[in-house]
């Protein structure tokens, strides 16, 4: 799949919950590429950071040329691309790696954390199918993510550690109950890794398709400095998460 | 007045250059990553990633740090081993219409001497030999802190190629012009230089490495005083053609490199920033060269003047 490497434009940049932005930035020929589970590789052009910083694409607009990005301040990054407003330019490279797979079967979403933005942009390739979404956070601020998915399903369900929303537990706690409820057939996740971890073992057990999407730290995003490899369990080969990933077959991770 | 064509062509022993703008090793990949970004045929040369006799998983852990205008990486030389380097991807990029240089580390002076032996095939235009790589001991760096070991290194890898042999030298030295010399009088055809310098960083909020390995190779901007320094003064100390890497953003820094004495450039670290940089770089050196009346990169190379 071909990779740009471009200028773009930010449309809108605007806080979405506590220490949480969403960025819009005009860059038609990503927004005409990139697919769910894809990332871009940004920097503020003379920014001060040095490297580039992974972000998933979160959302596409094709007609406005659109592509969006979600991101939470935890360093000088994205400090920097928080403060950042309409008509400043942001540096991309991208659309990056191998997203999820769209399967036939009923899809089940389950998110942590951050871990949500790219499930939104998933969310939307897949509304047809009335993807039934589980969202875990800390508490009920981190569970916004309703907002955003409600557009492409009716059927999300909550959990919170401390129980301030939804069921009190992990994502875990509830997915076999939800498994058991409803028809599922295909599992998408993207989280912190003991999540994942999780899921994927619920997911075989029950015999469900699992695709995780994972976070390594990056340099180059182009498959060249091997900063993000890993020991692929299933192929048993050293797998480039920035190129041949970032979403891999549950089977091939844990 | 017709304009003066102006040539950026260079030789690095048997090496025809058509410009002088590589991609180092390590920074690269294989050439192929890059299709999307630049033409693979126009660059200077394409340096491998370091290939070693055996296949490498690298080090564990965090393997990549940022630090203030450069990265520290401990990769600790992944690579697919010689073997399958040779039967699968040496077919696929001797197409290219630039020198591939394969950048080889070993543990022991007869490993470095198989591979030489092992890569004197087509399709390999020049080995880089890394005695220089700080993340492991079996990147040769024991070879590239002592002159002696060096030269031991260099002589049986030149015993056993036809191909233009480049020794890449460590920063991590007291004095790098000895070890320029050694290399020389044991028969290199040219010296690169520099590899990484040891250094490492701390989250002070953990209170941990931020490295899985805990020491690093720093790269980048923040190295190029450093490697410009140290190209200047292995110029003055060899006849050998040098290639200068370290750095290297962009056509101005590379003519830097080229009037402090290289022949030729590397970009490293900057190609993750800019993954068209050498060809970035290559354009900013023919626009110096236009803007200054200059038709031929040897009216620049090691024209530093020194003022006293
Ligand atoms: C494929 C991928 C997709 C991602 N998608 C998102 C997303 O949609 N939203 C979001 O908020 N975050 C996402 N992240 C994590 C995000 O890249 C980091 O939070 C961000 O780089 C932190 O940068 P900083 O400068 O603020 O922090 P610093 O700690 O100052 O960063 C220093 C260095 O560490 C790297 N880094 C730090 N944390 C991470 C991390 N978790 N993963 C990879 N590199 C890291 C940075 O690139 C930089 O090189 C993603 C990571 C990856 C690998
Ligand atoms: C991620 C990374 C991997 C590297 N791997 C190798 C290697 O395998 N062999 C080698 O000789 N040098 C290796 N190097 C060193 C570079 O080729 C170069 O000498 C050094 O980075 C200085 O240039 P720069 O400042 O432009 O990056 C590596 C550098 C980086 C950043
Ligand atoms: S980030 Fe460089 S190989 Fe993946």
């Amino acid at each position: 799949m071909k990779k740009f490497v471009l200028t773009g434009q930010v449309v809108n940049n605007k806080q979405i919950s506590n220490g949480i932005y969403h960025m819009a930035v005009h860059a038609p020929q990503i927004a005409e590429a990139a697919q769910p589970g894809q990332f871009l590789h940004v920097k503020k052009p003379d920014g001060a950071n040095f490297l580039r910083r992974p972000l998933g694409v979160a959302d596409v607009d094709k007609s406005q040329g659109t592509v969006g990005i979600m991101y939470r301040i935890l360093g000088k990054g994205t400090t920097e691309f928080s403060r950042m407003a309409a008509g400043d330019e942001l540096s991309i490279v991208g659309p990056i790696g191998n997203g999820f797979v769209l399967k036939d079967g009923q899809p089940l979403i389950v998110g942590g954390g951050m871990g949500m933005a790219p499930l939104i942009y998933l969310a939307d390739m897949l509304k047809d199918k009335k993807p039934i979404v589980l969202i875990g956070g800390r508490n009920k601020d981190e569970i916004f993510w309703q907002e955003y998915m409600k557009k492409f399903t009716d059927r999300i369900y909550v959990t919170t550690d401390d129980g301030s929303a939804g069921v009190k537990g992990f994502t875990t706690t509830l997915l076999p109950q939800l498994l058991q409820k409803n028809v599922v057939d295909d599992i998408y996740t993207c989280g912190p890794d003991i999540m994942m971890r999780g899921i994927a073992k619920i997911a075989y057990e029950y015999g469900k398709t699992c695709q995780v999407s994972l976070e390594k730290r990056m340099a180059c995003g182009i498959g060249v400095c091997l900063g993000c490899t890993f020991p692929g369990k299933q192929s048993g080969r050293r797998r480039k998460v920035c190129t041949e990933g970032p979403v891999f077959p549950a089977e091939e991770v844990f | 007045m017709e304009k003066k064509k102006i040539s950026l062509a260079v030789d690095i022993g048997k090496l025809h250059l058509k410009n002088p703008v590589m991609g180092a090793s390590g920074t690269f990949g294989f050439g192929r990553e890059y299709e999307d970004f630049l033409d693979v045929n126009e660059i200077g040369a394409i340096v491998t990633k370091g290939i070693t006799p055996l296949p490498r998983a690298g080090n564990p852990g965090v393997r990549i740090a940022e630090t203030p205008s450069g990265m520290l990486n401990s990769i600790g030389l992944e690579n697919p081993g010689l073997d399958v380097f040779i039967k699968e991807i040496l077919p696929e990029i001797k197409h290219y219409d630039t020198p591939v240089i394969v950048n080889i580390s070993a543990g022991t002076v007869e490993d470095y001497a198989k591979m030489a032996y092992a890569l004197d095939i087509d399709g390999v235009d020049a080995l880089e030999v890394n005695i220089s790589c700080p993340n492991v001991k079996e990147g040769g760096i024991v070879f590239g802190t002592d002159p002696k070991s060096a030269a031991a290194v260099t002589k049986a890898v030149k015993g056993h190629t036809k191909k233009t042999v480049i020794v890449k030298l460590s920063p991590n030295v007291t004095d790098i012009a000895v070890m320029a010399k050694a290399v020389e009088n044991a028969g290199a055809d040219a010296v690169s230089l520099i590899n990484t310098l040891t250094g490492m960083a701390i989250d002070i909020n953990k209170r941990t490495v931020l490295l899985g390995n805990v020491t690093g190779g720093l790269s980048g901007p923040a190295v190029k005083p450093v490697a410009l320094r140290m190209v200047w003064q292995v110029a003055q100390a060899v006849k050998i053609p040098i290639i200068g890497m370290g750095g290297i953003a962009n056509g101005e820094d590379a003519v830097e490199f080229l009037l402090a004495g290289a022949s030729a450039v590397a970009v490293g670290a900057y190609n993750f920033i800019d993954p068209a940089a050498v060809k970035h770089a290559a354009d900013g050196i023919e626009a110096y060269m236009e803007s200054n009346g200059i038709c031929n990169l040897l009216e620049i190379i090691g024209k530093v003047k020194v003022q006293g």
